[in-house]
Formats: structure tokens, C-alpha cells, sequence
């Protein structure tokens, strides 16, 4: 790292998050002024323009790639058109403990004054929360799903290659031939075409209009004082801003400024899930990074200074402030960009090259928290670039994540796509599957399945509040067999669902017509040629997620209730449910039992595996293939972020003896410490999850930075990795443990029973040692930690 | 079919041997090593495991166990042994694991149900079946059906042993074993004895055979400070296997103090209970004096 990058490293770690109400003054004054005038699209493309010409534009010192969606690094807007934040959410955000954002007492005054007034009852979130059914409240409010919309526009993109290859008066060349062609004797949506491609033409303008203030800024900078590097640089950056997006970017350091002029555009334009994701960055930039090499007008450190001024950009860009249920699902600056390294070309060969080496290397000198990075392997990817990443996963910043591209390939071939637009694809945000640069995937919110189990063994009742929020399933007492149970579960579980999906078909429609992203539709395919928005269709393929959590939370407890109360029978449902309705109080034994004496999933056990494949083809019967309101399909998804955290805290305790409140088992990983029989296990049962039906899965795995500390135990965690991805699973993660979860382990082992570790010249289970051997690797781990 | 008493298996287990592999660990040891770190293989039977921490004295046990061998005390449940049988039942009906047997018996099959479970990461990390223990060789018949099966599903076989067995049986084990794991303790004889409680003499001489028949073999030493980690014994260690044809890799694995708490749990005398791990100084004093033979030396398995 250069005194350039540690100097801009340091001024992002130590900038603080805080909200700018700029973008809401001037949005509230452009639709006073404009609203009722225009088509939506172009009113929607009007108002990106006149952000593009007057929000306050920036150039750090030091900085070569240049550009913010905020008037300064770590300045976030808001978005009131989406979330009207009120005075109350406002004074929350600048004092909860967590993810906090600064606001000074006058911008509060502002917003009072001038902003949520225009915007009340106008907002999308407030629209929807109006709109949705008694039930749909009732489920909301009970923790059975979250609903991603309500705060945050559809999004989850992710770019292939075209903006490297064309510029936006490209673009506006192609717009103009669609707006020539249309046919309005016999398309009857000719109208509605003609003003959505007017509007994505204007967006255009907005872009190079947004890139020229930058060229003039960097100019002005540059002007008077006598000759230094940096005015060669702010000539240079000036010269990069008038040329991209404008125009193809033509070497590597407008390649990078062309990307992130697109990135600024779509997250100023609307506040999309997932920031926005350049994807297969690594193959993108090799043309020019070879280009650059041959011509001698770059070299391997000039271009990892440029890739190091960009990865400090995501950084400074933490995730707009959520409320409310959705801040409890996903709590964290982090905005999810996910970028592929890896992985495969167009035509099937491997696309790993020098530049993914060269972000490996970045990633590991800065460990920032954005933007995330994640390997895609395929049968072809070289073991040595596995083994490279496995040497910055076992530095414990919890990345690079792995994924399985030939499982991500055929996931999508199932799915309709085309085989080339599958390899063009990868996975975005956590491990979300997608058709880069093609498609709309939106995650739709989470599903709290074992809360639909809480509901079958309560006739539909939520125990935590006594209101009936789930249908009459009957009285469990009277259940004959664990069938009857099952399909209880399974009328919750259809309920529940139709519920959601027909709120989100509402929530789909309000943003096609109310909101539409026509520069973010620009870049995707086939929205041009299909004069369609990426709200609306417009895409190739449009996709929704729902995303199913707690599968080891629910498997361990129907596991449980099926040997104990109905094979066995040493437990009946009444003493059961009594011990659930008093979170266990004064039942440590028959808790214990629960515990230890049943079959867990993660043990590469078929009494407990098969119940994991029955939920989940339940899930699967329950959500695939739904029809969206844009053409495509709902599929389900096994990702759970930090969602499983707050569905647990919504769940009372459950039959595989956890307490109330504590949380579900993460994205498809096996209950905190149910999988006893090590990785290989855990990797067998995984495999049993028919995974290429879900449009992703997530696996966290727990070594502690000893077990991996030699090349030769690195190796074999390459080893397990590769097998697992023979087994078709999509993708694993590592959490090199430190010291503090080692602390939380001792004193709650049951949680921790999976945390392998390595004693001396073997492994053993942390929990399985005794106190002086515990503390021994406690203290040597954190001699270890950075 | 042959049955087998064993304590444990180990998947995932990447310190014994090549690659990713399972670990079976057999019950029965003719030795009585003072260090030893897997103190519930020793006997040939299975035997009750008791953790007082663990106990919340539900009294479960007490009630199920058919004869009337248990009873809550001050100290938790004691067994009264002269009554208990061993048959398990306490601990199969132990909501807290706190009382656990160890000591299976399994038949070959079963045992390979399970070892086939990994076959995958076995093929696709060069790994396999590792048999130690407890002294594998001491159930030679059923170790022997054991290394067959394996031989024809092609599942790479590796044996941990002290190499303490009749040389007949030896052989016959080497011939459906690709990789030793050869443990060597100490090399004088009166030492060995003392700490060990048999004399070294026929390992020496076994591991002499193995090598010239062209076993494929890795040494183990334990390095035990004020035991072995002397440089006498280093070097007539060193010595003594650089004359030994075809060996090339020796691993020195460091003493632990993790068995400590199975002895609690076996409620047994821990006779290495004042021995300290080895020294970064101790460890590679040791290893670079084995290097001088020209041998390849490991820390750790």
C-alpha cells in the first residue's frame, strides 16, 4: 500500500456515516415545482437531472477515481420519495447504539419544515403500509417475513461488460432507434414505450452532464500554482470525466471512472437493494489492463493504485439508513456490493487472469468492510487461485466467500436462461444467483419458518402476542402422527406465502408506475429494446427471491417432536408445548433430552437430513414458480443476512430446545452447535438439499486462523471446498473465529459445540477441552490477531 | 463377520495421514504410557464415563439402570461397580451427556457405512481410513477384515500404531496397509520400560522388518520433555531410523495436556499429570538433530 492509499485508507476508516438532506431538498423542490407535468418516466429522468446539475460535487485530495453520491465521503441522502424519515426515525438514527448516522439539529429542523411535509402519506412506504391487508399487518408485525420494499427500491444489480464497450451517447444512439421504431398503429404500448425511452435518453444527459461538473471541478483545481504531480493528475481526472461514460472508456483508469460514474448514477438515482455491483470486475479490466502493459502506459502497481483508490470509494459509501424491521434484518453499513473474481468467460473457459490476482492482493492489504469480494470456482478454476484465496480467508476477514459457478450455472439453466448468460452471471449481494447485466433478481424480504412451525403448534395463534395471525390448523394435542403435524405446518407455510407474494405484486406495480429507474435501465439489456423499465419488465429475465430462513432451526425441531413425542414417546405434546410456552423453566432435563437425544441436521444423518429435504421441497412446492407481475417467476432462496437474529427474537422457544428470543440457524448452515461430527458432515448434509433449485444457499463454516495456519492444512481446506462443490452445493464461507466468540464458547458451549480447533498437533472441539486448554488457545489466538 | 470394540471416530480428520480422512480409534493397549492423551483406549473393554460438571442429577440413571448399580450422591451419581454391567442403558437415557460409554462394538460393515460416508473427500484429497487407537494391532483379526474392506472400495489405508504385534501379524497387516504411522517413544530399553510399561526391544525389531520389507512409513515421535526430548535419545532416534531403509519423514508431536479432564472422567491417576508441553526452543532443538540424518522432520502430524 502506497502513503496515497494509506492516507485515503485512513480517511474513510475515520470519516463517520452521517445523513445529508440535500438530495431531499432538492427532490421536494423539483416535484413542487414539476409534479403533474410530465410522464413519470421523464419526470423521474427531469428529476435525476436536475440532481445531476446542482447536488454538490466533490474531489478528495489524494483521490483518482473522483465522484459521490453524497456531498462528501460517508454523507448519505435519503430518499423520501421511497422512506419519508420522520423527526422520531431521524433522532433514532443519530443515537442507536449500532449503525448510527450523524445529523445536526438543523437539518432535523429542515426536514421538518420543509421535507416531510410535502411527502406525508406520498412516500412508497407509507403507500404500501396503507394499502396491505389486516392479515398481511398482523404476519408482518408477528416476524413472519420482512418485505425489502418497504424502505429500499427493488435492486440487487449487477453489470456485465457492456458499459466497457459502449458510452452513453452509444446508448442514446440505440434509444433513438427505438423511439424511431415504434409502432403506434399496432403496439398499443407505444405511448408508454415512447416516454420510458425519452426518459432513459434524458438520464443519459443527466450522466455526462454529472461527469463534465467533475471535468470542470478537477480543471478549476488544477488551475494556477506551477507544475506538480497532482495538477497532472486533476488535468488527467478532467480529461477521464469529459471522455467516460460519455464514450467507451478507452484505458484502465477510465474503465474504473466509467464504472463508477454508472454505480454514482444508479444509487443517486434511486436507493436500490445492494448499492450496485460491477460484477466480473477482474475480466472486465484485463483488455485494458493488457492494453496498458503493452503499451507502457500502465504497470502492475500504477494499476493496483487505481484498483486501491477504487475500492476505498465503495467503502465510502455505507448503505442508507434503514428503520425499523428492516434496520433489525439488515443492520450494517455494509451496501452488499459482491464482487466476482473468477469464474467463467462467455464461452465457458475460465476466466481467472492477472487482475484477479491483483484484487486478491488489494483485498488482503486493505481489509476494508466494503466492497465485499467473493472467489467463483468452477471445475476448471486452477487450484492455485483457490489456494491464494484461501490464504486471505484464513486471515479472518470472513472473505473472500466461495461459490460454486458450475452449481450457479445450472441453477440458472433450470430456471430458462441461456447458457451464455448464465456464465455471465454470478452471484450478487450475499449469494443471490443472477444474470448479470440482464436481469432484475430482486429479493422479495425473508421467510420465518419456523415460525410457521410456532403457528401449527399453536392453531394459528403467536404465542407472543395471544393474536391469531395464522390459520386454525387444528389442536396439536389431538395429532395423531407427525404427518398430521406436517401438513399444519404446510397450510401455515401456503398461507403465509400467498399472503406475501400478494402484497409484493401490489409493491411491484407501485414502483413500475410510480418510480420508475430509467438511467438503471439504460445499462440492463433488453430494457432499450423492450422500451420497458427495470421496474416493469423491461429486463431479459425478472426474477423474485423469497428467502427462507431458519432451515436448521425448524428441521432440528421437527426432528425433535417427530422421535420424541411421536416414535419414541418418552414426551407428550401437552408436557411439550407447556415446556415451549414457558421457555423451558424448570424442564433442564427434558430440555437437555431435546438437545442431546435427537438427530440434528449438519451430522450427515438421514433421520434428521430427511426432514430437511421434506421442508424444503415444501418451500420450494409453496414458492416456485409464481408468477410476478413482470414476466418472470418467484424462486426461493436460502439466505438469511442477519435476519435469523431477528426472526429469533420474534419466535418463542422451539422444540430443539432453543430459548426464546435466541436466534434461528443462519442462511442453510446447521444450528449453532447441533453439527457434532465436523466439516465433512456438515458438507454431506448440506448435499442432501437438492440446492440448484434455489436461486442461492449460504454455508458458514468455523475454523479458528490455527487449524489453518500450515500450507498443508490450507490444502485440504481446498480439498473440502472442492468436494462440497462437486456435491452441487452453491457456496461456503469461512469465519476464522477470534478471541471474543472464543470467550463466548467457554462459557456457552452448547452453542459452540462444531468450533474445531487445533490443540497441537492435532484438532479437537473447543468445547471439549478443559478450562487451562481453552484459555490457552484463548491467549494464544489473540497474539495472533491483528 | 468380525466385531470390533472401539472409542471413537474422527471424520474430518487431517493430522493423520494424507489428505482428509477417518479416524478410527480401537480400544485396548498393551501399554501404559504415562503422557497418553487417549487414556479411554486403553483397556479391551467398554467402560462407563461419569462428568460431574455436566450431572444436573435428574436421576434418570438411577431409575432406568436395570441393576440397581447407581445412586445420587453428594458427589453426583456413583456406580457401585461390582453391580454394573456396562450395558449402557444410563447412558443412552442421560439427557445431559454426562454419563457416556466408551467402547462400542461394531461389526466391519457398520464401521464401513460409516468410513464410506466420505469416500468423496477422500478421492478428492488423496485420503482415507486412518486405524489407531488404543493399539489397532491388538484386535489384529478384525483390524485385518477391516483393512480389506477398505482395500477393495480403494479407500487408502493408514495405521497408527506402536508396531507392539507378533511379526506374523504384522506382516500380514502390512500387506493391506499402504501407510504406517509409526509411533517411537523412546530408544533405551529400561527407559521405555519405565515409562511405558513393556520393553522396546520388538517394536525396534517390527519396525526394522516393516522397513525392509518397503512399508511405506512416517515416524511419530512424541516429544515429552524430561522424557525423550534428551539429546541422547534424539539422536540415537535419529540414528536408528536413518539406517532403516526407504524412511524418510518423521513428525514430532508435541506433548498436550488436553487428556487431563478424561482422566477425570474415568476417575483413573494421570501419571504425566506434572508434565509441561515442549518449548518453540525444545521443538526445533529437537527437529534440527533429526535433520542432521538427513530425515524430513514435521512438527505436528
Amino acid at each position: 500500500m502506497n502513503e496515497r492509499i494509506q492516507r485515503l485508507r485512513k480517511a474513510s476508516f475515520e470519516a463517520e456515516p452521517l445523513i445529508s438532506i440535500e438530495r431531499a431538498i432538492l427532490e421536494t423542490e423539483f416535484y413542487q415545482e414539476n409534479f403533474g407535468k410530465y410522464s413519470m418516466p421523464v419526470m423521474r429522468a427531469l428529476f435525476f437531472k436536475y440532481l445531476c446539475e446542482n447536488k454538490t460535487i466533490y474531489i478528495g485530495e489524494d483521490e483518482l477515481i473522483v465522484g459521490e453520491r453524497g456531498p462528501w465521503p460517508k454523507a448519505v441522502p435519503t430518499y423520501p420519495e421511497l422512506t419519508c424519515h420522520t423527526v422520531a426515525d431521524l433522532k433514532i438514527l443519530k443515537t442507536r447504539p449500532m449503525t448510527r448516522y450523524k445529523i445536526s439539529e438543523e437539518d432535523i429542523k429542515t426536514y421538518q419544515e420543509k421535507i416531510i411535509p410535502f411527502w406525508r402519506g406520498r412516500s412508497m412506504r407509507e403507500r404500501i403500509l396503507k394499502h396491505v391487508p389486516q392479515q398481511w399487518k398482523l404476519a408482518y408485525k408477528a416476524g413472519l417475513f420482512t418485505e425489502f420494499m418497504e424502505q429500499r427500491a427493488p435492486g440487487h444489480t449487477t453489470l456485465d461488460g457492456i458499459i466497457y464497450q459502449k458510452g452513453l451517447l452509444d446508448f442514446k444512439g440505440e434509444i433513438a432507434k427505438g423511439l424511431a421504431g415504434l409502432d403506434y398503429q399496432n403496439d398499443p404500448e407505444a405511448a408508454d414505450k415512447a416516454e420510458q425511452l425519452k426518459a432513459m435518453d434524458i438520464a443519459c444527459d443527466a450522466a455526462i452532464l454529472f461527469a463534465e461538473r467533475h471535468a470542470s471541478l478537477a480543471d478549476q483545481m488544477a488551475a494556477g500554482g506551477k507544475h506538480s504531480p497532482r495538477k497532472e493528475e486533476l488535468l488527467r481526472i478532467a480529461a477521464n470525466c469529459r471522455w467516460v461514460p460519455a464514450h467507451a472508456p478507452r484505458d484502465f483508469w477510465e474503465a474504473i471512472q466509467m464504472y463508477w460514474f454508472v454505480h454514482l448514477g444508479t444509487i443517486t438515482e434511486l436507493n436500490g437493494w445492494d448499492a450496485m455491483n460491477p460484477g466480473h470486475l477482474d475480466q472486465h479490466l484485463l483488455p485494458f489492463y493488457e492494453k496498458g502493459l503493452v503499451e507502457g502506459t500502465l504497470d502492475r502497481e500504477k494499476a493496483k493504485e487505481l484498483l486501491s483508490c477504487f475500492w476505498i470509494k465503495f467503502n465510502n459509501h455505507p448503505a442508507p439508513p434503514k428503520v425499523g424491521v428492516t434496520a433489525q434484518e439488515s443492520g450494517t453499513y455494509n451496501d452488499f456490493t459482491n464482487i466476482n473474481l473468477g469464474g467463467l468467460k462467455r464461452d465457458g473457459s475460465d476466466g481467472v487472469n492477472q487482475v484477479s490476482y491483483l484484487i486478491l492482493e488489494i483485498m488482503d492489504e486493505l481489509h476494508l468492510l466494503q466492497p465485499g469480494s467473493s472467489v467463483q470456482i468452477s471445475d476448471k478454476t486452477p487450484d492455485h487461485f483457490l489456494k491464494t484465496a484461501c490464504r486471505v480467508i484464513r486471515k479472518g476477514y470472513g472473505y473472500p466467500s466461495v461459490f460454486n459457478v458450475d452449481a450457479v450455472v445450472m441453477e440458472q439453466i433450470r430456471v430458462g436462461k441461456s447458457i451464455e448468460d448464465a456464465r455471465e452471471g454470478g452471484c450478487s449481494g450475499c449469494i443471490e444467483t443472477g444474470a448479470f447485466g440482464k436481469e432484475a433478481y430482486i429479493l422479495t424480504g425473508y421467510l420465518n419458518v419456523p415460525k410457521l412451525l410456532e403457528l401449527a403448534l399453536n392453531n394459528g395463534v403467536d404465542p407472543l402476542s395471544g393474536e391469531k395471525v395464522g390459520l386454525e390448523t387444528g389442536d396439536p394435542r389431538e395429532f395423531k402422527d407427525f404427518e398430521e403435524l406436517y401438513a399444519a405446518f404446510k397450510k401455515q407455510l401456503h398461507y403465509i406465502v400467498d399472503l406475501k407474494i400478494r402484497v409484493n405484486n401490489y409493491i411491484e406495480r407501485l414502483f413500475a408506475l410510480n418510480v420508475p429507474a430509467p438511467f438503471l435501465s439504460v445499462v440492463i439489456r433488453d430494457c432499450i429494446a423492450n422500451g420497458k423499465d427495470y421496474h416493469n419488465g423491461g429486463p431479459r429475465y425478472n426474477t423474485n427471491y423469497i428467502q427462507c430462513c431458519g432451515i436448521g432451526t425448524i428441521t432440528d425441531s421437527l426432528s425433535a417432536i417427530k422421535k420424541h413425542v411421536f416414535e419414541d414417546p418418552t414426551v407428550t405434546m401437552e408436557k411439550l408445548l407447556h415446556a415451549l410456552a414457558t421457555n423451558f423453566e424448570n424442564q433442564k432435563a427434558l430440555r437437555l433430552l431435546l438437545q442431546n437425544k435427537t438427530p440434528f441436521f449438519g451430522n450427515d444423518d438421514d433421520a434428521a437430513d430427511t426432514i430437511m429435504q421434506k421442508v424444503y421441497q415444501s418451500l420450494y412446492e409453496a414458492i416456485d414458480g409464481k408468477p410476478n407481475t413482470k414476466g418472470g417467476e418467484y424462486h426461493l432462496n436460502m439466505l438469511s443476512t442477519t435476519c435469523h437474529v431477528y426472526f429469533g427474537r420474534m419466535l418463542g422457544a422451539s422444540a430443539n430446545g432453543r430459548l426464546a428470543g435466541h436466534p434461528e440457524s443462519d442462511g442453510t448452515s446447521p444450528s449453532h452447535g447441533a453439527d457434532r461430527n465436523g466439516p465433512t458432515a456438515v458438507v454431506n448434509s448440506l448435499s442432501k438439499m437438492d440446492q440448484i433449485k434455489s436461486g442461492g444457499t449460504l454455508l458458514n463454516q468455523r475454523f479458528l486462523p490455527s487449524i489453518l495456519e500450515k500450507d498443508a492444512d490450507l490444502e485440504k481446506l481446498v480439498r473440502l471446498i472442492r468436494t462440497y462443490f462437486r456435491l452441487n452445493g452453491h457456496h461456503i464461507q469461512f469465519n476464522v473465529v477470534d478471541t471474543e466468540t472464543l470467550r463466548h464458547a467457554q462459557t456457552n458451549p452448547a452453542e459452540y459445540r462444531d468450533l474445531l480447533v487445533r490443540v497441537a498437533g492435532y484438532s479437537d472441539y473447543f468445547v471439549d477441552l478443559d478450562q487451562s486448554i481453552q484459555q490457552e488457545i484463548i491467549d494464544r489466538t489473540a497474539h495472533e490477531s491483528f | 463377520m468380525q466385531t470390533g470394540l472401539i472409542f471413537d471416530i474422527k471424520r474430518y480428520a487431517i493430522h493423520d495421514g494424507p489428505g482428509i480422512r477417518t479416524t478410527v480409534f480401537f480400544k485396548g493397549c498393551p501399554f501404559s504410557c504415562w503422557w497418553c492423551h487417549n487414556p479411554e483406549g486403553l483397556e479391551m473393554a467398554p467402560q462407563g464415563l461419569y462428568s460431574q460438571e455436566r450431572c444436573i442429577s435428574c436421576g434418570e440413571c438411577v431409575s432406568i439402570c436395570p441393576n440397581a448399580a447407581l445412586k445420587i450422591s453428594s458427589q453426583g451419581v456413583v456406580t457401585k461397580q461390582s453391580l454394573c454391567q456396562l450395558c449402557g442403558t444410563c447412558a443412552k437415557v442421560c439427557p445431559a451427556e454426562a454419563r457416556e460409554l466408551a467402547g462400542i462394538y461394531i461389526g466391519v460393515e457398520n464401521l464401513m457405512r460409516i468410513i464410506e460416508k466420505d469416500v468423496i473427500f477422500y478421492d478428492e484429497s488423496g485420503g482415507g481410513a486412518t486405524f489407531s487407537g488404543g493399539e489397532p494391532l491388538m484386535q489384529a483379526d478384525f483390524l485385518l477384515e477391516l483393512l480389506k474392506a477398505c482395500g477393495r472400495r480403494d479407500i487408502h489405508r493408514a495405521i497408527d500404531t506402536t508396531g507392539y504385534a507378533d511379526e506374523d501379524v504384522l506382516m500380514a497387516i502390512a500387506r493391506e496397509t499402504e501407510l504406517f504411522l509409526f509411533d517411537l517413544k523412546l530408544m533405551d530399553s529400561d527407559k521405555h520400560k519405565k515409562y511405558t510399561g513393556v520393553s522396546n526391544r520388538k517394536i525396534l525389531s517390527n519396525l526394522e522388518l516393516l522397513a525392509r520389507q518397503g512399508a511405506s512409513i512416517t515416524i511419530r515421535v512424541p516429544l515429552l520433555p524430561g522424557i525423550n526430548d534428551n539429546d541422547e535419545n534424539i539422536h540415537t532416534t535419529g540414528k536408528f531410523i536413518s539406517k532403516l531403509p526407504g524412511i524418510k519423514h518423521v513428525d514430532i508431536l508435541p506433548y498436550h495436556e488436553a487428556a487431563r479432564y478424561k482422566y477425570l472422567k474415568l476417575r483413573t491417576n494421570y501419571s504425566g499429570e506434572k508434565m509441561l508441553p515442549p518449548s518453540e526452543e525444545q521443538l526445533s532443538r529437537a527437529a534440527q538433530r533429526l535433520k542432521r540424518f538427513g530425515l524430513k522432520v514435521k512438527i505436528g502430524g
